[in-house]
């Protein structure tokens, strides 16, 4: 008697259908509700001509050695109190192998108001440096050689301030802007979509962004002028896609702006960087890091005629998502953080920042700020993920994701394009909607307990045992308020007031504002004092809440 | 204020003993004047609104708003979130903001909107700025209610004047058109003229104000015109016939809620009423017979 | 029940201070919507003067407070504060975010009512409400 032969993959299938299904209701979609086959095959992986690392699009990589040819940047964000403090944890952390620095400022500084602002009250120190003049500035990086490092300072609003002082600090070491290499956030567009830390409305706030990168083309050509980020628009609840759509969109904004003032694409397409999330469903997010960069490069070369190859290449730094860490049980963050960081090291970060375990709680105490500089170095050294380059590249499975992400993400782009743009975007309240509704569907998934958080909706326990967490003195807030009534105190008033004047004046105009802001600066104008001679001018904007 | 807020609550409560408080404050009876604005959401109404006020406070009048949303008809709830483009009057003691869900009402805000616009003038406010978003029927409850009714309009909202909904260019005695520093201003301006000339309104023209609320431009055009067209009002008579035809509706909807609340009670208490009601299946005499016994 | 009257508990929900991460009280917000509360949502950058006048003048019983920056034990006493100033201490304010559990302790005896930390079911927070307010949607 003959047995038909089954063909493998039916006889899979009917195998797997006839097999147990767990009945335990939980997804099995991604976290951004991407449906998943059980199995993936070459029926499912497009034919498509051979990628390699180091050429275009760059699905596998920019660089065509890899972390063979240079690992990963090891850059933990970092700040908190006083300028002094924070100086001494970054030379603790640079001794301990940590490679560039990375800066985090207080609430107050973030939002262009000096310490003794009253609406700083409460707010000094809390969550970053507290920086209201050059002074501190000088003393934040005091005895360490910024022509050696590279430091990345978050920040969006006040940021051509804050990078006029590193400048300005740099002249006072004796080095020269063009040997300065770091970051500056200076992303105000997502601060209108996500992270909400704008000041003025959107149109002057994109003219100081172009300022600073049309300034920094000429005068400081090594400095990443921008760090269009995904990740804030993640931890506000966006999906994998979102973040991933929506960054690329605001990426394309600040593009069309610069050719707007009449720069050519290739004087400073090449300095635009990009900032995403590592979150918790691992294959998705790599899927789309590869996406982001073939996206790009098609964007960049084929859209707006790019010419060098440098132009092309999507650069990026991760953070682990700090949304997936709890509370309860906060020594498991300690094992999400490493699988989000293998997930931004298998997807090609360029740099990488992995969360301390009690930051759910508080700013991290010195134990756990190691312990997840210690897990990257684990990721390094120990599990081989640094060996091979794009490791998952050719699974059926990260093939088929990855095109579905850019599937995804181009689908956005259209929208964005029908309503007319980015910032018509953002006035309708696009975006904000979208990520508010990807939030409220995550968070009734938890509720249905059709998604799991170990620790938080199952795998509980009763008495959760204490940990110690890093405390703000709050006698800081007065000590650093005296600080800066000193500076202005112990100032040249007149050229401080002379500097605001001009500043003002370029405002209204329209000249490039960063001399005037590094003026301002140089004179230890605090940076109340800067921001508050450009609201002046441009006015403050108030969003139109979308719940 | 506090105890303005909680009348205004007994008011959207249908409570009443608020009665009493307005027939104490009727005495005084100021009636301020009350201008809707009305419009698809996106227009820039809020804004709008935040800039009236600044223009109104400037000239020293006190100012209340009232802003509705349209509540979820399932659970009751809302979100109310129209005070947030008002942050600047935040702590002016003149201005007195109160976001009001439409509760699920038949009828929706008319009545709590009339009543609560009496209160405000008791408590002494100089104007009272009505404001909802265009979705339902919201646009004809304020035409209803207000003096005289804005329809805001941008020149970014897709096809426009096409989309706007019958019997919106037959309420509007003001039209803005916000955001008008962008392009496609020209267009819905054009296209709002030509509505216009098929639908004539008698003896009041509404002008077309253009503004941009985010640089307070055109507000002061806009408030003239809003002027303006009360003095039309006062003249022609019509003030005085509108306010009686107010006066009569809101008589009338006043009774059909007390009857509707009569009617709920009478089939609750009187079982044998209700039982007849569902064996029979008559409605119509079953409330006549309702209406007929007394109390 | 449409066509009747409701006198819903009305909760003014704000971010009082600098911090803008508001993904947590739109959550909230929803839910309590969900649950048959009117929301007043009075957005960013919120101070205590702010929440608390508008909560006189939206007739509130309650004010919630979502903050993320570490300046919680400045800000809710700030509103419990001003409650007092203005004669109003019977709205119960709650709230949420980034606030260890030994600061909650001291909260407490500051006047704030609850205090919900990251991972508190929605359905918690809407439990407390209806616990509280019985008679009343």
């Amino acid at each position: 008697m003959k047995v038909r032969a089954r063909n493998p993959k039916q006889a899979w299938l009917e195998d797997f259908e006839s097999g147990p299904v767990r009945d335990d209701g939980i997804e099995t979609s991604t976290i951004s509700g991407i449906p998943l086959q059980p199995l993936y095959t070459k029926d499912d992986a497009p034919r498509r001509e051979e990628e390699l690392p180091g050429q275009f699009p760059y699905t596998r990589g920019i660089h065509p050695s890899g972390y063979r040819g240079r690992l990963w940047t090891m850059r933990q964000f970092s700040g908190f109190a006083t300028a002094e403090e924070t100086n001494r944890r970054y030379k603790y952390l640079l001794a301990n192998g940590q490679t560039g620095l990375s800066v985090a400022f207080d609430m107050p500084t973030l939002m262009g108001q000096d310490s003794d602002a009253p609406t700083s009250r409460g707010e000094v120190g809390h969550c970053g440096v507290a920086i209201d003049s050059l002074a501190d500035m000088e003393t934040l990086f005091e005895g360490i050689p910024l022509g050696d490092i590279t430091t990345s300072m978050t920040i969006n609003s006040p940021a051509a301030i804050l990078l006029c002082m590193y400048i300005a600090v740099a002249e006072k070491q004796g080095v020269a802007a063009a040997k300065l290499g770091g970051t500056l956030q200076n992303d105000i567009l997502k601060e209108f979509i996500a992270q909400k830390e704008f000041i003025f409305p959107p149109a002057p706030s994109m003219r100081l962004v172009v300022d600073s990168i049309e300034y920094c083309a000429k005068e400081v050509p090594k400095w990443n002028t921008i760090s269009i980020s995904g990740y804030h628009i993640r931890e506000a609840g966006s999906t994998a896609a979102q973040e991933l759509a929506f960054t690329l969109a605001d990426g394309m904004a600040y593009v069309d702006a610069c050719l707007e003032r009449g720069m050519h694409i290739d004087d400073f397409a090449s300095r635009l960087s990009f900032f995403f999330d590592a979150h918790i469903d691992f294959f998705e997010e790599i899927a789309k890091f590869r996406a982001a960069r073939r996206i790009w490069a098609r964007w960049m070369r084929e859209r707006y005629g790019a010419q060098q190859e440098r132009s092309w290449k999507l650069r990026f730094h991760t953070q682990t998502a700090g949304v997936s860490l709890t509370a309860q049980q906060p020594e498991l963050n300690i094992a999400r953080t490493a699988i989000e960081a293998l997930a931004a090291v298998l997807g090609g970060t360029q740099s990488l920042h992995t969360n301390a375990m009690d930051e759910v709680l508080a700013l991290p105490t010195d134990r756990a700020a190691r312990i997840a500089l210690r897990t990257q170095q684990l990721l390094a050294y120990e599990t081989g993920a640094a060996n091979t380059i794009d490791p998952l590249g050719g699974s059926y499975f990260m093939e088929a994701l990855t095109d579905e992400m850019e599937r995804q993400a181009e689908a956005y782009f259209k929208r964005i394009d029908e309503i007319g743009g980015v910032i018509p975007a953002i006035e309708a309240g696009f975006f904000q909607r979208e990520i508010a509704d990807a939030a409220f569907r995550y968070q009734k998934e938890l509720e249905d307990k059709r998604r799991i958080v170990v620790g938080v909706n199952d795998f509980t326990v009763d008495e959760e045992e204490p940990i110690e967490i890093l405390r703000i003195d709050p006698r800081l807030e007065s000590q650093q308020s005296e600080r800066v009534r000193e500076v202005r105190r112990k100032r040249d008033g007149a050229r401080a007031t002379n500097a605001l004047n001009q500043l003002r004046k370029a405002a209204a105009g329209n000249d490039n504002l960063m001399p005037y802001i590094l003026d301002a600066v140089r004179a230890y104008a605090t940076e109340g004092e800067i921001m508050q001679a450009m609201i002046e001018v441009f006015g403050t904007y108030t969003e139109k809440a979308v719940v | 204020m506090r105890a303005l807020a909680r009348a205004i609550s007994m008011v959207e409560g249908r409570d009443p003993a608020v009665r009493e408080l307005e027939d104490e404050l009727r005495k005084d009876g100021r009636t301020p004047g009350v201008a809707g604005f009305t419009g698809a959401p996106g227009t820039g109404k809020s804004t709008l609104v935040d800039a009236v006020i600044a223009h109104l406070r400037k000239k020293g009048s006190s100012v209340a708003v009232l802003a509705t949303d349209p509540n979820s008809p399932f659970t009751g709830g809302a979100i109310l979130g129209d005070r947030i483009r008002m942050q600047r009057h935040a702590l002016d003691d003149k201005v007195f903001i109160r976001s009001m869900g439409a509760r699920g009402h038949l009828g929706g805000l008319s009545l709590a909107t009339r009543e609560a616009i009496r209160l405000l003038g008791g408590f002494g406010f100089d104007q009272v700025i009505l404001e909802t978003v265009g979705v339902g029927q919201s646009e004809l409850e304020v035409a209803a209610v207000a003096d005289t009714t804005v329809v805001v309009l941008t020149p970014n909202l897709g096809d426009s004047v096409q989309m706007i909904k019958a019997g919106i260019l037959e309420i509007a005695d003001i039209f803005v058109v916000n955001k008008a520093d962008l392009d496609g201003y020209a267009r819905v301006v054009a296209e709002l003229r030509t509505m216009m000339n098929m639908a004539p309104k008698h003896g009041w023209r509404p002008p077309i104000i253009p503004t941009v609320a985010s640089r307070q431009e055109g507000v002061d055009r806009l408030w003239d015109a809003v002027l303006q067209h009360r003095r039309h009002l006062e003249a022609s008579g019509l003030a005085r016939e509108l306010t009686e035809r107010r006066l009569r509706d809101e008589t009338a909807e006043v009774a059909a809620e007390l009857a509707r609340e009569r009617a709920r009670r009478a089939l609750e208490e009187d079982p044998g009423l209700a039982e007849r009601l569902l064996s029979d299946g008559t409605p119509y005499r079953t409330a006549e017979e309702i209406l007929d016994r007394k109390g | 029940m449409p066509g009747t009257a409701v006198k819903p508990v009305r909760i003014v929900v704000a971010k009082v201070g600098l911090d803008g991460h508001d993904r947590g009280v739109k959550v909230v917000a929803r839910a309590l919507r969900d649950a048959g509360y009117e929301v007043i949502y009075t957005g960013l950058r919120q101070t205590p003067e702010m929440v608390v006048d508008a909560a006189l003048q939206e007739d509130a019983q309650v004010i919630g407070l979502s903050i993320h920056s570490g300046a919680h034990m400045t800000l809710f006493p700030a509103v419990v504060d001003e409650l007092q100033r203005r004669k109003a201490t019977d709205i119960v304010v709650f709230g949420g975010g980034i606030i260890p559990d030994d600061d909650i302790a001291a909260l407490k005896k500051r006047g704030v009512a609850e205090i919900f930390t990251p991972g508190t079911p929605l359905q918690e927070i809407v439990d407390w409400l209806r616990k509280r307010f019985p008679d009343r949607s």
